[in-house]
């Protein structure tokens, strides 16, 4: 007698070893857990900072003070303890600011040679220019002079407030105001490093650009500020890579993204979210509430967000466009993958002000394990904004019968010349498909990594070349061992 | 090629086949007819592996080998292949790119080396013409947006390119035109070789005006009640099911 009925246990969800997780034993300047006055000021005069930007940094902390966090997104988690997270750790041996790469600790282009990404120019993709960022500080930044001959700055921007003051104060806060929520005005008080670009007017970027952050200090925030201008007639693409190692305890990610898109210009802004989901149980991971935004500002403006988000114990990230200027575009592709004990409330804003302004969003969203996940989208409509369009399609896949897909979508029209398009569709992989593809040689688990691979395939194909193939790795790495 | 002998099996308690016999043998084929219920389906099913069957009793013997302890991946890598009644669609993956990493798996069991997508691009465009399955079907997503006939014709393309010698062609018929029955035929009758075995599970005659049978058996109440010749088909044609199930209780 034999018994061919398997079952698929979802209990069974394993994460595969977590590929960034290890710790770069390093000596750091870490300043003691807690947040008052007196850690703004000391982080600020580390930074050396313009008294416009300290008393910036102490308005954002007054108003965060009279604010509570927010509760409304679909996570759960126990409260956290503002005052028991260090808001500042850099390296020692970065105190001074290398002036070079070949100053950099070698123990750090170790770090990130380890996670893929070789910093030294000769070893990297020809055509990508990195800047990395170690906890509270940028430790390197590639091809910048290459960049300087196009006219383009790229630099952390702490550098920025030195080099190019009036820049960054005539836009820094000017997308995302210092007390448009919590937790930026938590950033805006708070943030140590993060990169700055501007690209002059008629310029494209003759190189992808690209972030990558990492956290390694234990029981430390990262709270990065990133500001990107795009001047008329200018394009760049930018690129966004995340981890940090494996520790039991939460830490503490809300980073804040401003773009300020001018006429005729384009930015595309990717993101590969791999921050550490904590383990099997729900134990660890990281705290990810991030506030992006673009403004469109001038007119044909456009702007494309593509996030792959398969990292965090839970996310809180709505990447906006406020599509201001006549005939700019806006655009938001997302694959969310949760699993394990992993929840995600994310989703975009699409705020049409100009005329004849157009959005596009495809949302995909997988649950699997005890994953829990919820799309939340607003297309606000203004009455100004005559003849806009907007496309959304929203589509959720589960994997195992334990986890969960939740949808949000919000929709307000102020003008009735608007077209509206709203496509959703809740699926499971089905036991069919499975089957289909196991008869023609395809292993259980290949068969899952293809039918979640295809399931993403618009999203991934908005992707840059270099990251659709960390992607599709990513994807692979995640779903081990999901079906047993 | 294969024997079943004294399979019994159930789903979700509800006893389907009641004792199946059932051998055949290289390069012969078989054709199982039966009215609506009688668990043809259920033992192509079983065959290929699908879950959510449950063997009571019996044994099939594969080339020699245990089939009921192979996962669906074994039996498709040790030959066998299920044309299916109703080819699910799988969005956004590319029909070559499954079947590229079908014949790949395959044959890194077999110990050989894998194919690169020029040698497989060749294959697969050789194949293609056999089913008169246009070009542009072979980049789009796994029977995505295909139509009814399109995917039958799908189903016995894949056969050609995984090469079974065991294809269980589950209903291939239904749902055909007659112009869209006579390629698919076509492509099977190319495909009939001394190694390799059919077994066409159907309702109608007609699609064995096309594909010729060795052996016809009649499956009814999860037995099978009469074997004959490629004539017994015609003899149902005419007379229906019951007279078999009269005879057999006689």
């Amino acid at each position: 007698m034999s018994d061919v009925k398997t079952e698929h246990k979802p209990e069974s969800f394993t994460n595969r070893e977590y590929e960034a997780g290890f710790i770069t034993d390093i000596e750091t300047d870490t300043l003691p857990p807690g947040l008052d006055e007196d850690v703004i000021r000391h982080i600020s005069a580390k930074k050396n900072e313009p008294e416009w930007l300290l008393n910036w940094r102490l308005e954002a902390f007054r108003h965060w003070q009279t604010m509570t966090e927010p509760h409304w997104p679909n996570v759960t988690y126990p409260p956290i303890d503002y005052q028991s997270v260090s808001y500042y750790s850099a390296p020692k041996s970065q105190a001074d600011g290398p002036k070079s790469l070949d100053e950099v600790d070698p123990k750090l282009l170790e770090t990130y040679a380890k996670l893929g990404i070789p910093l030294r120019e000769q070893e990297f993709l020809a055509g990508v220019a990195v800047d990395a960022v170690f906890d509270s500080v940028s430790v390197a930044t590639t091809f910048k002079g290459k960049l300087k001959d196009a006219g383009v700055i790229f630099c952390p921007i702490s550098e920025a407030v030195q080099e190019y003051p009036e820049l960054v104060q005539q836009y820094l806060g000017t997308v995302v105001p210092t007390g448009d929520n919590f937790y930026a005005a938590l950033n805006s008080a708070v943030f140590t490093d993060g990169s700055f670009v501007y690209i002059p007017k008629g310029v494209r970027c003759p190189m992808e650009l690209s972030t990558y952050f990492r956290i390694n200090a234990l029981n430390t925030g990262q709270f990065e500020r990133t500001l990107i201008i795009a001047d008329k007639g200018s394009y760049v693409s930018y690129l966004e890579g995340c981890t940090a190692p494996q520790r039991d305890e939460n830490q503490l990610h809300a980073a804040v993204v401003e773009l300020v898109i001018l006429d005729d210009a384009q930015i595309k802004y990717s993101t590969v979210q791999n921050w550490y989901p904590g383990d099997e149980n729900g134990i660890g991971g990281i705290y990810n509430f991030v506030t992006k935004r673009a403004d469109c500002r001038g007119q044909r403006a456009r702007v494309s967000w593509t996030q792959v988000e398969t990292g965090s114990a839970i996310t809180w990230k709505y990447p906006s466009c406020v599509l201001r200027g006549d005939d700019s575009v806006g655009e938001f592709y997302s694959v969310a993958l949760t699993k394990m004990h992993q929840q995600a409330d994310t989703g975009t804003k699409m705020i049409h002000i100009g005329k004849n302004t157009s959005s596009t969003i495809v949302s995909k969203g997988i649950s699997a394990g005890f994953g829990q996940q919820s799309y939340r989208g607003l297309v606000r409509i203004a009455k100004s904004a005559e003849g806009a369009r907007n496309h959304t399609q929203c589509d959720s896949l589960l994997i195992g019968d334990k986890c969960g897909a939740h949808t949000f979508p919000y929709v307000e029209v102020k003008n009735p010349t608007a077209t509206m398009e709203h496509e959703a569709s809740t699926s499971k992989i089905g036991e069919d498909q499975l089957f289909y593809c196991q008869s023609r040689g395809i292993s259980e688990e290949d068969a899952v990594n293809m039918i979640v691979n295809g399931f993403c395939k618009d999203v991934f194909n908005e992707l840059p070349m270099e990251f659709a193939v960390e992607a599709n790795r990513l994807m692979e790495v995640s779903l081990e061992g999901a079906v047993g | 090629m294969i024997e079943i002998k004294d399979l019994h099996a159930s789903v979700d308690g509800k006893a389907i086949l009641k004792g199946i016999n059932l051998t055949i043998g290289a390069g012969e084929v078989h054709a199982i007819m039966g009215p609506n219920g009688s668990g043809k389906s259920t033992l192509s099913n079983i065959i290929a592996g699908r879950d959510g069957y449950t063997v009571t009793k019996g044994s099939i013997t594969y080339k020699g080998k245990n089939l009921l302890e192979m996962s669906p991946e074994q039996r498709s890598w040790e030959g066998i292949f299920l044309a299916f009644q109703y080819p699910v669609e799988i969005p956004g993956v590319n029909n070559t790119y499954l079947l590229k990493a079908g014949v790949n798996a395959k044959r890194k069991h077999q110990g050989l080396q894998e194919l690169d997508a020029i040698e497989f691009l060749q294959i697969v465009r050789e194949k293609a013409k056999l089913v008169e399955l246009d070009q542009s079907f072979l980049s789009r997503g796994v029977n995505e947006g295909f139509s009814g006939g399109e995917k039958k014709r799908n189903e016995i393309f894949q056969m050609a390119v995984l090469e079974p010698s065991l294809a269980l062609l589950d209903e291939t018929d239904s749902g055909l035109d007659i112009d869209a029955l006579r390629i698919v035929a076509n492509g099977v009758n190319h495909l009939r070789s001394k190694d390799r075995s059919v077994v066409m599970v159907t309702h109608y005659q007609r699609l064995l005006d096309y594909i010729q049978p060795d052996v016809v058996h009649v499956l009814m109440d999860g037995k099978i009640l009469k074997t004959g010749g490629k004539d017994l088909a015609l003899e149902l044609e005419e007379r229906g099911y019951d007279w078999v199930r009269q005879e057999a209780a006689a």
